[in-house]
């Protein structure tokens, strides 16, 4: 289907451009105290002295706490901590960039400036910072995922392989840069504890702060109108949330906590690079008949985070002997997180960069061998998929690229200066479900008010939640309304693994459903329309009607595998002489189950193949190993996609319905976009240049020399 | 460092306000913290991002650039500016018109940023557009989007 944008498609769209959508950093309270986070200079050793003395002197400071003064609060054991370890509690350092002292002053100027005047020394003790210079010490730790997977025999598979690719892939370390730097304002009045927060999880930031603070949930209210941008590194709570809400406790003034721009690459988390190693075996006729996936990731000295590079091999395709591992090295650094697009974005990189280096091995052609190791179940766990519109989405993608007029050979298609490559990846990303709750509120206008606990960060939730009640109660969407970033609002879950419009959707589905049925049971006589809602309110003296929804995943409904799939096709120029990769065209298409909001999904779509094209060419956040430290804690020198690096971009949805996924028979939409671009355009690098690069970002250097 | 406070008239959104501010402020923290006009965002506080962009007698600048007590007299006009009372400034109506934003953060910079780069006659094409936006980062990534809504709005008749 072909999808145009359409005016006021946003319900929040005129406060966005008006500049009156409130964020958690615009919010104003009286009293405010200003916090800022002095941090440490060294990835490794101990904290010997805090000098405070020159901070103190800064006009407007109000307390400055240190490892020697600040309240003793308990570990953040709480599942949806990003790190355990708490700055401050402790004079261990084990990253740089972690906080060594909070400054709380009355203005923001003297709250910054004292911050850069804290003066701390230090016990300095070796630190790493580089996993590939420690992999001997990688292990493996335990997750909600295994490490580790093995179906079939992988030697007698590879010994039956007539052609062999074993090759190791690399990708970066990257941060999620959300423009609106996370912000927090934490307001106690003596029982309660407001906190207007940039989450991806309110409840999550609810039920974390409970335990710290030791305060019933009931007591903690987490608010987000909108969150601008989180795309992970929001998604779980960090030590800034908690600092926020332990001093406003501690000094009975409001307090906001807003990220500096260098603060964010060490605060919440990024995206850890992986070292991966891909062995593919297969028949002379393109079948495979061995695969094995190896990935290494970096991860915290006190903290675990597995970027699971390899969860897509276990899926993806039809094999008989299929064998994955993964390992973590620990590093000074803090700890990685989930980041758009994790596990399978990472992973499908060295996986479809191999599957490239197959077709060439076995002079096919790269779609063609794809297509011949469709898999038709899991192969892995055998489990049918749910719903899969993955070869539907090759013809489309195709068709509409113009495959079929692909010359083969590497620098077949060159015009004028620039060598031109056309090459594909495919994506796939788990499905991830959350239950969730949400309530439905008609009022004697015929309105139609949804509440529930999640967030809106620009994934379009406000906007799509009223299709799904509209559907069910036969009203137009743009009478109802939504209520959402409040933990006083039915439970839900955190807007992250595209999960929102699965858990969240249904939730609202079913709430909506017990409103119609209690209406029905309200009406006088059968045959209730919808137009009449208001005059059943009014004929029993109700101003309004309320009913609540929940849903959860059926326990049947995990008898199968679920995916989102889809399959990228992308066009990129070299010019001959100055070697600069530029991305010229992508198409996707893409098997996510029925689309509930088709402009919306194209939208995340089409950012995510941006997220694509940065992962591919420009993002790394390079460190300095010596100094243990990240060289330029900045948007010039972390680099990301800008208007100009944007190439014509085509999206396609295949015409599915899921019927085990979700009732609405949706799958998630939002973070398979990045997913498989990465290796399109490096595969499409490899068919223009015919110089084979096995890391990303692919940059100049990477193309000079040979050709 | 000084830390007296200095008493200003910026000309904001047509009317004088009188604000006193710490030498140190940047024109960014003044709008947001003295003036409680939060359209105008901080992304980067360094003139990477361009959240922060606002008209300064009627240029496109990063408000993060410069200090609130060096435009003295000076006319800053600012998302909450923008529109004519009711009637949507027909950049903001062509971002409405293409949806050309997602988490809407960077959205007032873009908005302002599109206004100054049409004023600049340089949105003539797409592909001079995607030059002359590049400079406001949008992390969502909806460039294509925002491209088409300042192609419409510079190209319509009646256009800024």
């Amino acid at each position: 289907m072909t999808i145009r944008p359409q005016s006021g498609h946003r319900v929040d769209g005129l406060v966005k451009v008006t500049g009156r959508a409130r964020y958690a950093g615009d919010v104003a309270a009286e009293g405010v105290v200003f916090g800022c986070f002095a941090t440490s200079d060294i990835p490794a050793g101990k904290v010997t002295s805090v000098d405070t003395t020159d901070a103190e002197a800064e006009p407007g400071v109000v307390r400055i706490w240190t490892h020697e003064n600040v309240p003793r609060l308990p570990k953040l054991t709480h599942a949806a901590a990003g790190e355990s370890l708490l700055p401050l509690q402790t004079d261990r350092v084990t990253f740089e960039g972690q906080g060594i002292a909070l400054v709380l002053a009355e203005t923001l100027e003297a709250a910054e400036e004292a911050a850069r005047r804290v003066r701390a020394t230090y016990e300095v003790e070796p630190a790493q910072t580089d996993f590939r210079m420690a992999l001997d010490q990688r292990v493996v730790i335990d997750d909600w995922a295994p490490l580790s997977t093995s179906v079939g025999d992988f030697a007698a598979g590879l010994g039956r392989a007539q052609v062999k690719v074993d090759q190791s892939y690399r990708t970066a370390d990257r941060h999620h840069h959300a423009i609106e730097p996370a912000a927090v304002l934490a307001i106690w009045d003596g029982r309660e504890m407001l906190v207007h927060d940039s989450t991806q999880w309110g409840y999550g930031v609810r039920a974390a702060l409970a335990q710290v603070l030791g305060l019933p949930p009931t007591q903690i209210r987490v608010v987000s109108e909108y969150v601008g941008g989180g795309f992970g590194a929001k998604g779980s709570v960090w030590p800034y949330e908690v600092y926020a809400a332990v001093a406003a406790r501690e000094l009975g003034r409001p307090v906001k906590i807003v990220l500096s721009r260098s603060q964010s690459f060490t605060a919440h988390g990024y995206q850890p690079a992986t070292d991966q190693r891909v062995i593919l075996g297969a028949t002379e006729d393109g079948c495979l008949t061995a695969v094995r996936h190896e990935s290494i990731n970096p991860t915290a000295i006190l903290d675990d985070h597995i970027e699971h590079g390899t969860l897509g091999t276990r899926s993806m395709y039809q094999c008989p002997a299929i064998e994955t591992q993964e390992h973590v090295v620990r590093v000074h650094r803090g700890s990685p997180t989930f980041m758009r697009t994790p596990h399978e974005g990472p992973g499908m990189v060295g996986l479809e960069i191999a599957m490239d280096e197959l077709a060439y091995a076995l002079h096919l052609d790269p779609l063609e061998l794809r297509r011949r190791n469709y898999a038709e179940h899991d192969p892995t766990n055998g489990k049918p998929f749910s719903s899969n519109a993955l070869r539907e989405c090759y013809d489309i993608g195709a068709e509409r690229f113009g495959w079929a007029r692909r010359t083969h050979p590497p620098k077949s298609m060159r015009d004028g200066n620039d060598w031109v490559g056309w090459g594909m990846g495919n994506a796939l990303m788990g499905t991830f479900r959350f239950g969730a709750s949400a309530r439905t509120t008609l009022t004697r206008d015929g309105r139609v008010r949804i509440e529930t606990g999640s967030q809106e960060i620009g994934t379009g939730t406000r906007t799509t939640l009223p299709l799904v009640a509209a559907e069910i109660l036969g009203i137009p969407a743009d009478r109802i309304t939504v209520s959402l970033g409040d933990t006083n609002l039915p439970e839900a879950g955190g807007t992250f693994g595209s999960s929102t419009t699965i858990g969240v959707g249904s939730a609202v589905r079913e709430a909506a459903t017990q409103l119609r049925h209690r209406l029905n049971q309200l009406a006088a006589e059968p045959g209730l329309q919808p137009h009449e809602y208001g005059e059943v309110l009014a004929l029993r003296g109700l101003d309004q009607l309320a009913a609540e929804g929940g849903w959860a995943p059926s326990k049947e409904s995990g008898n199968f595998a679920m995916f989102a799939f889809g399959a990228v096709f992308a066009e990129v120029r070299v010019d001959a002489l100055l070697r600069v990769p530029r991305v010229t065209r992508l198409v996707g298409a893409y098997s996510v189950g029925r689309v509930i909001d088709p402009i919306g999904a194209r939208a995340q779509i089409t950012g995510g193949m941006i997220w694509g094209i940065g992962q591919a060419l420009m993002e790394s956040s390079t460190m300095d190993h010596a100094l243990g430290r990240y060289v330029s804690k900045n948007l010039t020198g972390g680099l990301v996609p800008v208007s100009a690096d944007v190439p014509d971009l085509e999206v396609h949805f295949a015409d599915e319905f899921d019927p085990h996924a979700s009732p609405l028979g949706a799958r998630g939409v939002g973070e398979i976009g990045p997913v498989g671009v990465a290796p399109a355009i490096a595969n499409a690098v490899f068919h223009a240049t015919g110089i084979r690069i096995r890391e990303v970002p692919i940059r100049v250097e990477h193309l000079m020399g040979e050709g | 460092m000084p830390t007296g406070r200095i008493t200003i008239t910026l000309e904001v959104n047509g009317t004088p306000r009188v604000i006193a501010v710490d030498p140190r402020t940047t024109l960014l923290d003044a709008l947001r913290e003295c003036l409680g006009l939060t359209g105008t965002k901080k992304g980067c506080d360094h003139g990477e991002c361009g959240a922060c962009t606002v008209l300064l007698d009627g240029r496109r600048i990063n408000a993060c650039l410069t200090l609130a007590v060096m435009q003295e007299g000076h006319r800053v006009t600012t998302i909450e500016g923008l529109a004519s009372g009711a009637a949507l400034h027909p950049v903001q109506t062509a971002f409405l018109a293409q949806d050309a934003f997602q988490c809407g953060f960077c959205t007032p910079g873009q908005i302002l940023s599109a206004v100054g780069c049409i004023a600049e006659g340089r949105a003539t094409t797409r592909e001079t557009i995607r030059e002359g936006m590049s400079g406001n980062l949008c992390r969502c990534s909806a460039y294509p989007e925002i491209v088409e809504a300042v192609f419409l709005a510079a190209t319509q008749p009646g256009s800024p």
